[in-house]
């Protein structure tokens, strides 16, 4: 009964573009951001650490890939590579540029930008190549940049072990941590860093969507003959749609790197990670923002709650490889019943629930 | 130093036969892409799979060819089940969605094939199975070393591409020239025309993924030859992706050519070009690099149909 349009009036243009057009939603997402900003961080660094902060990477990610496959229509499987140029960019910034002068959000952003003339490169093909076929571009650009940063020890400062540990004055901050007498290097202080990064560009995403660019990146992936006909730059728009969600996916790398896991490793940008992040976006939904988290909240957390809740009902009684087995059977069906029953992904679900809510108790 | 024209040789014949072993893999994929436009990711996994299943028997001392049919029987099923339970619901959905449907299909025989035997690495050594002393009584194959030709060619590599060239010739023979073979073609060709004059599809569809089974025990049990049953399997599918989409997606000879391609380029771009790029290991990503510069000449691929684009 409370989920209404009823008195909600739009007596303006402008009032008419607005993202959440109901009160009801806009007190809810109010109500959100004050439990992420003020609430969240005041849970265990555990909870922190081992689940909030990676989702918030990969959720970038996510986001980032669904700039280019969800809303251009431009398949990728080389969203771990970009990840990794952008981890990669972030500690070299870090590490070279001398000290005072570099920040870690600064950093971020800057191999965001490298990441993202990276994912123009290896772009370019797409001008010519479509569909399936362009996966041999992405997957390129997987392949390549991995073995790149793993040739070239220079940019992991000649670690003879291959990861390299961040060390703690990256998280200076031009001695803002001093200034506020808080640590800087904690999970709190990393988690609303990461959180205001993810918050923001999930609004930039959003409104790309709702502008002009974003119309012409959907118009190229609906059509992209149509879309020339109609005087669109259809390699502009690709190449545009590379450059942001390769941003995206930069920063999310270094995010991953240097607020979650604290060390730049080559090992954990695999091809596999690729397709996770697919798999996020996915079962998300496609062109959806919101479904791009969701997804990856549900992807990261699946098999941690199976192992979790095989673990309370078994006891230990199977080891861990059959486990593993297990919960990669039964994630594997999920995806395809999901697909099956909604291919639309999660976001179509919250569309389907949204309006079985506006209309209820009368469904017709 | 002199040019080395023996070991030019060696390293391209060493190319063809490896590239042999990427086109078995690659027909798997466009078998299926041909009949119904699916990009099966689950190759990997079914190559797995099947020589697990072989590979399990065979360690609990069942005999090779018992082994041999009762895993090609169980890969038909596998085949057909897929078909039944994940493709045909999906049918007529977003090329997307079937390609995840593979992937999460992956994911699930992943786990189903190490759930069903385990994780363990398992050695195969087919000279245990077959005979290869009919090779030795045989003046050319008395070693790796083929006297006449003055080459040295590693004799498995050599039946591992008379296996998968059989393997062709019949694969063609069965296409070319029988009645199911013909309604193969026909509903590559046209689904809709296919069942206009009464070609069952769903029939046509469910052997296309038996005969995929099939290929994918074959080819599963020459990679484990040299990669062993494991894991490592399912890696198989990133070498065969630029082979598939250098022949062009619905294209058998495509497969085979670009398989042969790719195999002989990647050997010598390992040994020729390495030095180039200051490193080794560029066979990880020489390929993909190979077939993009193919790909930008012309983006269909070798063989692929050519796109004709309208509003």
């Amino acid at each position: 009964m409370i989920y209404r349009e009823t008195g909600n009036f739009v007596t303006n243009y402008l009032k008419d573009r607005d993202i959440f057009s109901m009160t009801f939603d806009k007190v809810v997402v109010i109500l959100g951001l004050l439990y992420l900003f003020l609430w969240v961080p005041t849970t265990s660094e555990y909870f922190l650490s081992a689940h909030v902060i990676p989702i918030l990477a990969v959720g970038l990610a996510t986001v980032g890939l669904n700039i280019l496959t969800g809303l251009t229509g431009q398949l990728s499987l080389g969203t771990a590579g970009f990840m990794c140029v952008g981890a990669f960019g972030t500690y070299n910034l870090m590490l070279r540029v001398p000290d005072g002068l570099m920040s870690l959000p600064v950093a971020l952003l800057l191999s965001g930008i490298a990441a993202g003339f990276v994912g123009v490169v290896f772009g370019l093909p797409a001008i010519r190549i479509k569909g399936f076929y362009l996966l041999v571009s992405t997957l390129a650009a997987q392949y390549f940049v991995w073995w790149f940063f793993n040739s070239y020890a220079w940019f992991l400062n000649y670690e003879s072990s291959g990861v390299v540990a961040i060390a703690p004055k990256f998280y200076d901050y031009w001695g803002l941590g001093n200034l506020l007498g808080v640590d800087m290097q904690g999970y709190p202080a990393r988690y609303l860093l990461a959180l205001t990064i993810c918050i923001g560009l999930s609004y930039f995403a959003k409104n790309l969507l709702r502008s002009n660019t974003g119309r012409n990146f959907m118009s190229v992936r609906d059509r992209d003959i149509a879309a020339s006909v109609m005087g669109i730059s259809v390699p502009r728009a690709k190449l545009l749609a590379f450059f942001i969600s390769c941003f995206y996916c930069g920063v999310a790398g270094g995010i991953y790197s240097f607020l979650y896991i604290g060390n730049v490793d080559l090992m954990i940008y695999g091809v596999d990670r690729s397709f996770t992040i697919l798999f996020m976006l996915i079962i998300g939904g496609l062109g959806s923002i919101s479904g791009s988290w969701l997804g990856a909240i549900f992807v990261y957390e699946f098999p941690i709650i199976f192992t979790f809740i095989g673990d309370f009902i078994f006891q230990g009684a199977f080891n861990t490889a059959v486990v593993e087995n297990v919960s990669n059977m039964v994630y594997g069906i999920f995806i395809i019943a999901l697909l099956i029953r909604e291919p639309g992904g999660f976001a179509a679900l919250w569309g389907t629930t949204k309006q079985k809510l506006r209309m209820w108790p009368y469904p017709h | 130093m002199g040019f080395d024209f023996v070991y030019l040789i060696e390293v391209v014949v060493g190319g063809l036969l490896s590239g042999v072993m990427y086109s078995l893999v690659a027909i798997g994929f466009v078998l299926i892409y041909k009949s119904s436009g699916i990009f099966n990711f689950a190759q990997g996994t079914m190559l797995l799979f099947a020589s697990l299943t072989f590979v399990k028997m065979t360690e609990n001392g069942i005999g090779f060819w018992t082994a041999l049919f009762i895993a090609s029987g169980i890969m038909v099923i596998v085949g057909v089940a897929t078909e039944k339970f994940v493709m045909r619901p999906l049918a007529n959905q977003d090329l997307l969605a079937l390609f995840m449907a593979t992937v999460g299909l992956a994911t699930f025989q992943e786990g189903f094939a190490q759930f069903m035997w385990d994780s363990d690495v398992h050695g195969l050594q087919m000279n245990k199975f077959i005979d290869i002393s009919l090779l030795d009584s045989n003046p050319i194959f008395i070693s790796d070393y083929i006297p006449w030709l003055d080459l040295l060619i590693p004799r498995f590599d050599i039946f591992a591409s008379l296996v998968a060239g059989t393997l062709i010739v019949v694969l063609a023979f069965f296409f070319q020239k029988t009645n199911t073979g013909m309604a193969l073609r026909a509903v590559s060709d046209d689904h809709m025309a296919a069942m206009a004059v009464g070609i069952p599809l769903q029939k046509v569809w469910a052997i296309v993924w038996a005969v995929t089974g099939i290929i994918a025990l074959v080819s599963g049990l020459l990679w484990a030859e040299r990669v062993s049953v494991s894991f490592t399997l399912i890696e198989a599918v990133m070498k065969a992706l630029p082979v598939i989409l250098i022949g062009g997606l619905t294209s058998i000879p495509g497969a085979i050519i670009g398989g042969l391609v790719i195999g002989v380029g990647e050997k010598l771009g390992e040994i020729y070009l390495a030095d180039l790029f200051g490193g080794q290991g560029i066979e990880l990503w020489f390929a993909y690099f190979m077939a993009l510069m193919f790909l930008v000449v012309r983006p269909q691929g070798m063989f692929g149909e050519k796109l004709i684009e309208r509003v």
